[in-house]
């Protein structure tokens, strides 16, 4: 990863306070099949979901191989492609989300660093 | 060009020249890639190729817009009379604009670009496209983490458009040392167009190449195009060979005299005319009188004028009796008046050829030619016009040239440079003598036709322009006041010889009288001379007879018996 937020140092304390309870996050996932990425795309943010939003949070899975028509609505190039609905702003992240802190800092549940 | 018998079926793009030069369009079927620097043109052409594709050859087009939003896109191009949105209403043509924001993405973990996949291939079932641009796909690199896996996922894109059978045509930033910034030519390998938008002496001339064409024959040049309110028009440069028609109808010069010293018919149609000389010696005269006689015969005309304005032309020719006006409200005649140095001389003449597919004109005027030539590009100028002379041959348009030449020297070396692509040459000198600068007009060559040896005095009057001769005696070449001065010289000295002619055959009269008074007084004497004589005679004959009568008269009172021997007797 060449990004210029890449992630080297340790993680701060969060100063943000957890948000759940308090906000409800709509969370879409978009696929292209039953691919193994996908399916470790998903079962990565429940795991980060469950660590993080516990309780507040809905994931959708968009096949787009069902409704192509969304990767243009939604503006989607990559797969998978996660993005953050609710709340805003939109945030997007690509990818398998195997790198969590990348997911965490993402989703502004952690400060950029 | 002439396309070859190929295998690989081509998609015509329909932009002016660019399928001659590729013998036909882009590779059908297959992705092509387009490159250039900014501001080239790359995202017009690959418009125009879809715009085409959907408006002349039912072929609808999807455009992916990598870099510019649709609003934008529709008001670029709608300035070259694209209407984008009627288009996209039709169902003919998809516009999707692909939004990357590196700002607002992150990245973890892997991914692929399925989901681009996706989007095409459902823009291009959704309108049951055939053609399809990506411009500028390298945005992605920007765009996305991860360079080497957009790499693997371009790859595999453009050999899925092959599969799919999509004619693509792919926009690329031009890099350095390589015509991409990404490499895309690596997978893009059928078709390569470069473009390119070059500055030289201050003017920006835009040029194509077709750098590569696997599985087929195409031109190798850099062809200049010009972007204007038509779309894009590349210049096919030597794409031509000398296989035109040679027509032998002829065409008036509108000056009957020129008419008469060509062979009595003018030049012929369709052939080239060059009317070269000094300043000032009424080249463009000659070239409206030529304009206005094709106007006459309800031709049309295309007038390229590089010194004048259409007004002023118009203006100083009504003052010698030429009435351009009527023919440019019939449409007849057309003007396409530009500053030579308004842009390069390639653009210059891609602009002609574009005006000239637009007209459709019968008759060209160039006027003058050599207002783009400055120094050291001579040998440019002459492949432009020979371009220009090989385009009009092959359309079988009237090519009439004037050609401004340098004081001093009469024809100079772009005359004569261009000379071997000349038809029919006129020259018009200023022949300065006594005070005053003459004009006067001569043929230096006319292919295919007896055409006049001689000079004329070139009078431009009110009523246009009239041929006289000139006075050519041991005093040289005479013109203006000088010939009118020699000709009331010699018009005194015939007066002259006709008196001293007079005069002597009134003193051979004289002499005749005087002769003819001494015949009359000599025959007067020699008749009374004869009439003495035979008087004398007269007299005598009858003293004789008188003498016989009286002889007899006694003879017969003698009773002489024989008058011999009477006689005899009585001599004494």
């Amino acid at each position: 990863m060449n990004s210029p937020h890449d992630a080297g140092q340790a993680p701060t304390p969060s100063p943000v306070p957890s948000p759940a309870g308090t906000e409800q996050w709509l969370l879409r996932l978009y696929v292209a099949g039953q691919t193994p990425r996908s399916v470790l795309a998903f079962a990565n943010l429940r795991q980060i979901c469950e660590e993080h939003l516990a309780g507040c949070y809905q994931i959708e899975v968009i096949d787009l191989q069902a409704q192509p028509e969304l990767a243009r609505e939604d503006q989607i190039l990559a797969i998978p492609t996660l993005v953050r609905a609710l709340p805003e702003p939109v945030r997007r992240i690509i990818g398998d989300l195997s790198h969590t802190e990348r997911v965490l800092v993402g989703l502004d549940l952690k400060p950029r660093a | 060009m002439t396309p070859l018998s190929s295998p690989l079926s081509k998609a015509p793009t329909g932009i002016l020249g660019l399928d001659d030069i590729t013998g036909g369009g882009l590779p059908r079927g297959r992705p092509t890639l387009v490159c250039g620097g900014p501001g080239c043109g790359k995202t017009l052409l690959a418009m125009e190729f879809l715009v085409r594709g959907a408006t002349r050859f039912a072929e609808p087009g999807v455009f992916m817009a990598f870099e510019e939003g649709d609003q934008e896109l529709a008001e670029n191009v709608a300035s070259l009379g694209f209407d984008l949105a009627q288009l996209v209403h039709d169902r003919q043509l998809l516009v999707d604009r692909v939004e990357i924001d590196r700002t607002e993405m992150e990245a973890s973990g892997e991914f692929d670009l399925e989901a681009l996949f996706i989007r095409i291939g459902h823009a291009l079932d959704a309108i049951g496209a055939k053609r399809l641009v990506l411009d500028t796909i390298e945005v992605l690199f920007a765009g996305l983490p991860n360079p080497i896996l957009v790499r693997a996922e371009l790859h595999r894109l453009f050999r899925w458009l092959k599969d799919r059978g999509v004619t693509a045509v792919v926009t690329g930033e031009r890099g350095d040392g390589s015509l991409t910034r990404q490499g895309l030519e690596e997978y893009v390998s059928d078709c390569v167009i470069a473009l390119d938008h070059r500055v030289s002496n201050l003017v920006a001339t835009r040029r194509l190449r077709v750098v590569k064409y696997r599985g087929s024959t195409h031109g190798t040049n850099e062809y200049p195009f010009i972007i204007d309110a038509d779309g894009i028009a590349v210049l096919p440069i030597t794409a031509l060979g000398l296989a035109h028609e040679a027509p032998t109808e002829r065409v008036s010069s509108g000056i009957p005299r020129l008419d008469a010293m060509l062979a009595g018919g003018g030049f012929y149609r369709g052939s080239s005319i060059l009317v070269s000389g000094t300043a000032g010696t009424g080249k463009t005269t000659l070239a409206t009188h030529f304009a206005d006689a094709a106007c006459r015969r309800g031709e049309r005309v295309l007038f390229f004028a590089f010194e004048e304005s259409p007004r002023q032309i118009e203006r100083n020719q009504r003052s010698v009796g030429i009435d351009l006006v009527p023919w440019v409200d019939q449409g007849l005649l057309q003007f396409s008046a530009q500053r030579p140095t308004f842009q390069g001389l390639e653009m210059h003449l891609t602009a002609m050829h574009k005006a000239i597919h637009r007209f459709q004109p019968h008759n060209v005027v160039v006027d003058p030619l050599n207002s783009f030539i400055s120094p050291g590009n001579e040998i440019e100028v002459k492949a432009m016009l020979m371009r220009l002379v090989d385009h009009l041959k092959v359309q079988g348009i009237t090519g009439y040239f004037t050609s401004l030449t340098a004081g001093g020297s009469p024809v100079d070396q772009t005359d004569t440079a261009i000379s071997s692509l000349i038809d029919t040459w006129l020259m018009l000198l200023a022949m300065e003598s006594g005070g005053e600068r003459n004009r006067s007009l001569s043929i230096l060559k006319s292919r295919g036709m007896a055409h006049s040896n001689q000079m004329r005095e070139f009078l431009i009057t009110d009523q246009g322009v009239v041929l006289r001769d000139v006075y050519v005696g041991p005093g040289g070449v005479l013109t203006g006041s000088a010939r009118l001065s020699q000709e009331a010289e010699e018009e005194a000295a015939r007066l002259v010889r006709r008196q001293e002619i007079e005069r002597q055959q009134r003193e051979l009269e004289r002499q005749r009288a005087r002769l003819e008074a001494r015949i009359a007084e000599l025959r007067g004497e020699f008749l009374a001379q004869e009439a003495e004589t035979l008087g004398l005679i007269a007299r005598e004959e009858a003293r004789e007879k008188a003498l016989r009568q009286g002889r007899d008269a006694m003879a017969r009172s003698r009773q002489a018996d024989d008058a011999t021997g009477g006689a005899h007797e009585l001599a004494p």
